[in-house]
């Protein structure tokens, strides 16, 4: 094969592997455009229309929905959906920390059973485990009958339908993925260092302030992004747990597509929502410096 | 007992409470789908009646049905979309390639509803009827990302060497993707499919949104039946869809092990 030809060939050959992108990266990205971007877009442009009198869209360019935003009424319920998002972040943090420590110090055998027991429920319907809060916290439900026949209690108790009730049912839906990255974090943790800590005197308070505390701090943070987040987007929790003062920013965006027909309004929430969104996972990546952080799937 | 046995015993107790609180609500709805009685709280004795029920309910098993044709289909095209999108953004840098990495993170870090309604929105100034199209439409959406991701973990100890070789031994593009790229990640490929499975007939949030009337799914129907008051025939439904999970959970589990 003389010079000439083989660099023909290899020419061919680049222009043919350079082809490939084009079948395995075409259908991914027409599709995310036309069915995540476009329709994002089409979000943030209602968000600046007016209401029609019957609930359509008016295209004419106005800011009313977001100053509609800062009445109180609309306020209240946005400060209340960030209250809930915190306390479900919090109580997560509080269980999930000692818990994942525990099982990222069990024996080896049994870590990867112990870690799957965390897995299952992670993996099953956030709606069915939802419900089968209901079933023990509603009035005639399992908690307050088996209150009763134990002679505890004499009037059955109202578990369901507050605030508690909704971030128990947050709790417990997000759990797992405070646990999981927790876990990552602490399983990390070089034992010597906590070793060294304690020969040089320190008390065990002081060795998890000052050693284990900072070294996990990147699974407290990335626990805390992926319980927070999702908790001011599940709207079925509030909604079927919560009574009706525990209104969250996901059920009034229910309401203004679906009951009040107000789909400017409801667009506008929406951008608003998206856009803390954005500036938590801003704030969290600039803190870490990478992406590969958020994966713990 | 020495401080340090009385830890670990401490520990081994707190960690049996909280899988306690992981499984004991679902533990009881599922024996309470098995009560003989109306009133959910007490146990009367064994029955299979609300399975009965369930069977013998005509819209519960169109919702059934619709489950099972969307779970299918946009498993089907996710997977494949998606795998693809995982070896190409492997293999290549190449222009944009930021922003589609962004465009997939997206759908998985933006609270759902606000995909939901943007798909509704979508659908509505596009003029297309909501109904089964539509809720298969916006499931392969919310599923691609999570392939591309779990593939892409699969790729990460993959050795390129190969693929060129087949392509040095002739092989053209797809026979070297086909033979050589696919059987190696595809332990990665089906455990994202089965992720994929998992998510569609589990979905509350989007489908929501976009489901129109006629063309409800399993989990819409709980939620609707739960809306108008707890019933054992909601405690049947359930537990058959926590067993489904619970077989494709194992089963992708089970393929992971294997593949490490």
């Amino acid at each position: 094969m003389s010079g000439e030809e083989q660099s023909r060939t290899t020419q061919e050959e680049k222009r043919r592997r350079n082809w490939v992108p084009v079948w395995t990266l075409a259908p991914v990205s027409l599709w995310m455009v036309l069915f995540v971007a476009v329709p994002l877009l089409l979000v943030l442009m209602v968000s600046f229309t007016k209401r029609g009198t019957y609930g359509g869209i008016v295209y004419e360019f106005t800011l009313e929905n977001y100053a509609r935003f800062f009445d109180p009424l609309y306020f209240t319920v946005m400060s209340n959906s960030l209250l809930v998002a915190l306390l479900t972040t919090v109580a997560c943090i509080l269980v999930g920390y000692p818990f994942a420590y525990i099982v990222a110090r069990s024996p080896r055998r049994y870590r990867n059973l112990l870690l799957m027991l965390i897995i299952i429920p992670f993996w099953s319907s956030s709606l069915i485990r939802t419900y089968s809060w209901i079933v023990l916290l509603r009035t005639e439900g399992v908690i307050n009958n088996v209150l009763l026949s134990a002679g505890l209690i004499h009037e059955p108790l109202a578990l369901l339908y507050n605030l508690g009730a909704v971030i128990v049912g947050m709790t417990y839906t997000l759990f797992p993925f405070m646990v999981l990255p927790l876990y990552a974090s602490i399983e990390k943790l070089d034992c010597s260092l906590l070793e060294a800590a304690r020969d040089l005197g320190a008390r065990p308070w002081q060795v998890f302030r000052r050693v284990t505390l900072p070294l996990t701090m990147p699974g407290i943070t990335a626990g805390s992004l992926l319980v927070f987040i999702p908790t001011l987007g599940l709207f079925f929790i509030s909604d079927l747990m919560g009574g009706s003062r525990t209104m969250m920013i996901s059920n009034l965006i229910q309401n203004q597509f679906l009951t009040a027909r107000n789909w400017p309004f409801g667009a506008a929430l929406s951008v608003i929502l998206m856009i803390m969104t954005l500036i938590l996972i801003g704030l969290y990546l600039r803190s870490t410096g990478s992406k590969e952080k958020l994966e713990v799937v | 007992m020495d401080r340090r046995a009385m830890g670990t015993y401490v520990g081994a107790v707190y960690a049996a409470l909280v899988y306690a609180f992981l499984y004991l609500p679902i533990g009881v709805l599922v024996a309470l789908s098995f009560n003989n009685s109306r009133l959910n709280a007490v146990w009367q004795g064994f029955t299979l009646d609300w399975y009965r029920v369930l069977w013998h309910d005509r819209l519960i098993l169109e919702a059934a049905k619709n489950t099972l044709i969307i779970g299918f289909t946009a498993t089907i095209a996710a997977t494949m979309v998606g795998t693809l999108a995982a070896v190409g953004m492997y293999r290549y840098h190449f222009r944009g390639k930021s922003v589609l990495d962004s465009m997939l993170y997206i759908p998985i870090v933006i609270p759902e509803i606000v995909l939901g309604i943007a798909l509704l929105a979508f659908f509505a100034l596009g003029k297309v009827p909501l109904g089964l199209w539509t809720l298969i439409l916006a499931h392969i959406t919310f599923c691609i990302p999570f392939v591309v991701i779990v593939v892409r973990a699969r790729l990460a100890g993959f050795d390129q060497h190969l693929e060129e070789a087949a392509m040095d031994l002739g092989a053209s593009p797809w026979q070297t993707f086909v033979k050589v790229t696919l059987p190696l990640i595809m332990p990665g490929v089906v455990a994202g499919a089965l992720l994929a499975f998992t998510l569609s007939i589990d979905d509350v949030i989007i489908s929501f949104f976009v489901a129109g009337p006629g063309s409800t799914t399993l989990p819409l129907k709980i939620y609707a039946m739960v809306k108008q008051g707890v019933t054992p025939t909601i405690n049947a439904l359930s537990s058959i869809l926590l067993l489904v999970t619970l077989l494709v959970t194992v089963t992708a589990e089970a393929i992971r092990a294997r593949a490490h």
